[in-house]
């Protein structure tokens, strides 16, 4: 193991760590904290909850997003909910379940100490949130519903109807809002970091460009957190928002911080499938769906006829049919595969033949059976179970059920969903050691942007706990680590050589972009990314593919930089200058994506090397030589060197997972 | 199916703009009306002409952040829809669609289609809050809510922020945004403590931003892409008097 890669994970045992390392971490005292400056790049549930709380600490924070609100982080759009380990359900759900569950969800590919930290702060979360105003939904007795989701058996899901991410963020904004309004946090909207700046070997300031007037600023901080969100979009169409970018992080990879796991990408099973050339995004349908929808293909291939009209025995359930401990709520990776195995094998429906019916019908009855007993109603009549089953059904997913409807056109209360895999979310992200600080001294990176949690697949309704875990309840204490460190180091003016060559470097690739007036927009060179990526580094993966990617990037990106055409000038609002920027970035990453999967050579969670499964097809894992996190550094475009951080499991034995 | 748009171009807040006439031709009417934009600006940009600049980002109605007035209603025609969820097959072949930036004095244009709404925030940080510091919370289970006032207080949450209901309004009036979250507040048990300086400072932070009044049209109901209720305002106007009678 690299010296670097110390994860810092504390000693004793596994239950007793967080406490532990809670009491005995350094503290800044009240006076000095005035005098440390924290800059906060991200809104999001990390970035929002970060600033806010260290601003209630005392620090002086800065915090920059690149929307026009730190309301309008890629956060806001979470739909289903949150795991926490409150067991209010009394359906034997402890901390320790959610920590088991998490790091067999992840196929044994996260660090427990971390994981078993997440699982432990969830539990505060919920009385945060629920403390700030958050109208998490409720039963009739007043107290907290839950939901359950993929890859569980107890109900541990916190929601919101399908709006859970925007009403966590809501919260985590209003505390941030407190703070500017107190002026501990002084916000910076419609910014965007686009290089870290280095003094001595520790992060001491970024470079900023406001996106208004186009100027690029400069800012110190003793300290400073990346929050910046995941990588999805490399794939040009996926769930993420559409500004969604690694930039940031991809900023700090070059000057020295680790990008861990890199391959590991979330295919989420139930999203919207694409209608045409068009298509400029893909929309998730919550997973909370799987709770109560039932997925299946027709089982005779190319079969035309109407949903509603092939007979329930000529109809494949295949998750139920092949995972029957677990059925429609296997875990994400598990969903993805079968949806695509059965599409490869001709079983696919609509138009395009990609996509798979998940199916309200039986929940609309069960539930207007139950609702119909609640009221007293004995003999009720077919018509008055189904539109009884369907106020139920909108109650709980009515927002998502329109969201299909106008995307589609189609009402799915009456005909089966048509729903495909897409890119989701990002498990891979910047090495972080136990205290969230990246292999750059100085530099902490939390939330998606980070690598930490959820292993090689994430449970669903784990982002938003793990965002909110870090910025609310573990960088306070862990950043104390560092900046008691700290505490005689001055400001640093900005006029500091450092922060000038920074500065330089970004106007040198800006003035770049500007000057090479090529034939392509920047979107052509995304979405010809984007299909090589989906391809080759998709679902499935291929050592032959891989080879193909790596060599297909690298010519993309050579062309974009002769060929690009970025119209507009520098001191104005220039989203294509913007884009420019990120496909940039992108373009790099997705290099080191493939060879990071080309590297693995096994199969776990969302990575999936055809070249490694089990005659049923299920993901096989090597755990003799993988059984490690990829941590890679940057030498030089298109070269990295990989250090292998040894993942030790102390409580839960790495097994094949199984969900039949 | 063929377009015609005429779209607000004005190069920044200084400079005068004015209506551009743009002619698109074979639109799928299952695009969405962003993603029309999406192939006017890569046709500008193959003619070396400057693309339109726009608010968006999640695309899903949930940000906020995009917002066009299309033939003079905020979000366009279909009711309780945001402009990324509008799709093109709300509008005929061979219409005409005229597009601007929402219009009030406290939004002011900053290019093209883009405005600035950070008054938003800022009444926000006036008083849209609950003053718990982190780590501060008793367990959640403790303050049980009754279950209408709780889902009461979601549908006020609901609010995305976009800002639609000042552009819908006559006057320019803020009252349905500002009235969402003290209302959510002011129906919750933890939002007791804070209700009068909330409602006080919010409404005075409202008005120094220069939004106008309300005259109880209602347009900005009918325009909420999230359908936020007028009954929000008639809260807000209680929990208000009541503060100030307390003062
Ligand atoms: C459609 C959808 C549904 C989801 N549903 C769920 C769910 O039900 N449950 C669950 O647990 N998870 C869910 N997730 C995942 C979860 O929402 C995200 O992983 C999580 O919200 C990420 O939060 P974050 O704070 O890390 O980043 P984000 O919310 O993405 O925030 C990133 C922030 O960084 C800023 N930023 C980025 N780059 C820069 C830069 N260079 N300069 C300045 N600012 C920058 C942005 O402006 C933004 O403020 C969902 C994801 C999607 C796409
Ligand atoms: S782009 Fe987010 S609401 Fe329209």
């Amino acid at each position: 193991m690299s010296s670097k890669l110390n994860a810092k994970i504390p000693g004793g045992p596994m239950d007793t760590k967080w406490s532990r390392y809670r009491s005995t971490v350094p503290l800044v005292n009240p006076a000095n904290k005035r005098g440390l400056e924290i800059i906060v790049v991200g809104s999001g549930l990390a970035g929002a909850a970060a600033a806010a709380s260290l601003a209630e600490m005392g620090y002086k924070v800065k915090c920059f997003c690149f929307q026009d609100s730190p309301r309008r982080a890629h956060s806001i759009a979470a739909q289903g909910g949150i795991n926490a380990a409150k067991n209010y359900q009394n359906d034997g759900d402890s901390v320790f379940r959610l920590f088991y569950d998490t790091i067999k969800g992840g196929d044994y590919r996260a660090r427990e100490g971390n994981v078993h930290r997440l699982a432990e702060v969830s539990r505060n979360i919920i009385d945060q949130c629920v403390a700030q105003g958050v109208p998490f939904a409720r039963e009739y007795g007043g107290l907290l519903d839950n939901r359950s989701f993929g890859g569980t058996q107890v109900q541990r899901t916190f929601y919101a109807a399908g709006q859970t991410g925007q009403q966590l963020l809501l919260g985590a904004y209003s505390a941030l809002q407190r703070q500017v309004g107190k002026g501990t946090v002084k916000m910076y909207s419609r910014h965007e970091m686009l290089e870290l700046v280095m003094i001595d070997g520790k992060c001491r300031g970024i470079i900023a460009r406001d996106l208004i007037s186009g100027k690029l600023e400069r800012h110190f901080g003793h300290a400073v957190l990346l929050c910046t969100g995941g990588y999805g979009n490399v794939f040009f169409l996926s769930t993420n928002a559409m500004g969604s970018n690694v930039t940031a992080a991809w900023k700090a990879h070059k000057n020295g911080a680790y990008f861990g796991n890199p391959c590991f990408t979330q295919i989420h099973p139930t999203c919207i499938p694409v209608s045409g050339d068009h298509q400029s995004k893909l929309t998730l349908m919550s997973e909370s769906l799987r709770n109560d929808g039932r997925i299946w293909v027709p089982k005779t291939k190319g079969d035309t006829r109407h949903p509603n009209q092939i007979p329930e025995d000529e109809r494949d359930y295949y998750l139920e049919r092949r995972y029957p401990a677990f059925g429609n709520l296997v875990p994400r990776d598990v969903a993805s595969r079968a949806a695509k195995e059965r599409c490869d094998a001709g079983f696919g429906v609509g138009a395009s033949k990609m996509a798979v019916y998940l199916d309200y019908a039986s929940a609309i009855e069960r539930y207007g059976k139950s609702k119909a007993l609640q009221l007293g109603i004995h003999e009720p009549s077919a018509e008055q179970i189904k539109s009884l089953g369907k106020e139920v059904v909108a109650e709980k997913y009515g927002n998502l059920f329109e969201m299909y409807e106008k995307i589609t056109g189609e009402n799915p209360y009456e005909v089966p969903m048509r729903i495909y895999p897409a890119v989701h979310y990002t498990m891979g992200g910047l090495w972080v050691d136990y205290e969230l600080m990246t292999t750059v001294p100085g530099l902490y990176a939390l939330g998606e942007a980070n690598f930490s949690d959820h292993g090689a697949n994430r449970l669903g309704a784990s982002a938003l706990m793990q965002g909110l875990a870090d910025g609310y309840f573990v960088i306070p204490y862990t950043i104390g680590s560092y900046l008691s460190q700290e505490i005689r180091t001055k400001a640093i003016p900005t006029d500091h050589p450092a922060f000038e060559e920074a500065e330089k470097k970004v106007q040198g690739t800006l003035d770049k972009f500007l000057s090479i007036k090529g034939e392509k927009s920047v979107d052509h060179y995304h979405k010809a990314l984007g299909k090589i990526m989906w391809d080759k580094c998709g679902m499935g993966r291929n050592k032959e593919g891989l080879t193909q990617a790596l060599a297909e990037i690298k010519a993309l990106r050579e062309e974009f930089w002769q060929n690009v055409r970025v119209p507009g000038g520098l001191n104005e609002l220039n989203p294509e200058l913007e884009k420019a920027g990120r496909v940039a970035d992108f373009l790099e990453l997705g290099e080191l994506m493939c060879l990071d999967a080309l590297n693995r050579e096994e199969s776990c969670g969302g990575h999936f090397r055809e070249e490694h499964q089990t005659e049923e097809g299920e993901a096989k894992r090597n755990d003799e030589q993988f059984s490690f996190v990829s941590a890679w550094e940057f030498k030089s475009v298109g070269s990295w060197e990989l250090h292998k951080e040894a993942l030790d499991f102390e409580i839960v034995k790495p097994s094949q997972r199984s969900y039949k | 199916m063929n377009i015609t748009l005429k779209v607000w171009r004005q190069k920044n807040a200084k400079e005068a703009g004015n209506f551009v006439t743009y002619r698109l031709q074979d639109i799928s009417p299952d695009m969405s009306f962003l993603e029309m934009f999406d192939v006017l600006n890569e046709q500008l940009i193959g003619k070396g002409d400057e693309p339109v600049a726009f608010d968006h980002d999640c695309r899903e109605g949930i940000c906020g952040m995009c917002s066009m007035m299309i033939n003079g209603r905020a979000h366009g025609p279909t009711r309780g829809t945001t402009t990324c969820q509008l799709h093109m097959r709300s509008f005929n072949d061979g219409d005409t669609i005229v597009v601007e930036p929402w219009r009030a004095k406290a939004f002011p244009v900053i290019k093209d289609l883009v405005v600035d709404r950070t008054s938003f925030d800022r009444i926000i940080a006036t008083g849209g809050f609950i003053s718990v510091n982190t780590g501060s919370a008793q367990d959640a289970n403790c303050l049980p809510v009754p279950k209408d006032d709780a889902d009461k207080a979601f549908a006020a949450a609901a609010c995305i922020g976009c800002g639609a209901c000042v552009a819908a309004c006559k006057n320019a009036s803020a009252m349905l945004f500002v009235s969402a979250k003290i209302s959510q507040l002011a129906l919750l048990p933890q939002g007791q403590v804070e209700r009068e300086s909330r409602a006080l400072n919010m409404v005075k932070q409202m008005d120094e931003e220069g939004f106008g009044s309300c005259t109880n049209t209602g347009s900005c109901e009918a325009e909420c892409p999230k359908e936020i209720s007028l009954e929000n305002i008639a809260r807000m106007n209680r929990e208000y008097f009541m503060a100030i009678l307390k003062k």
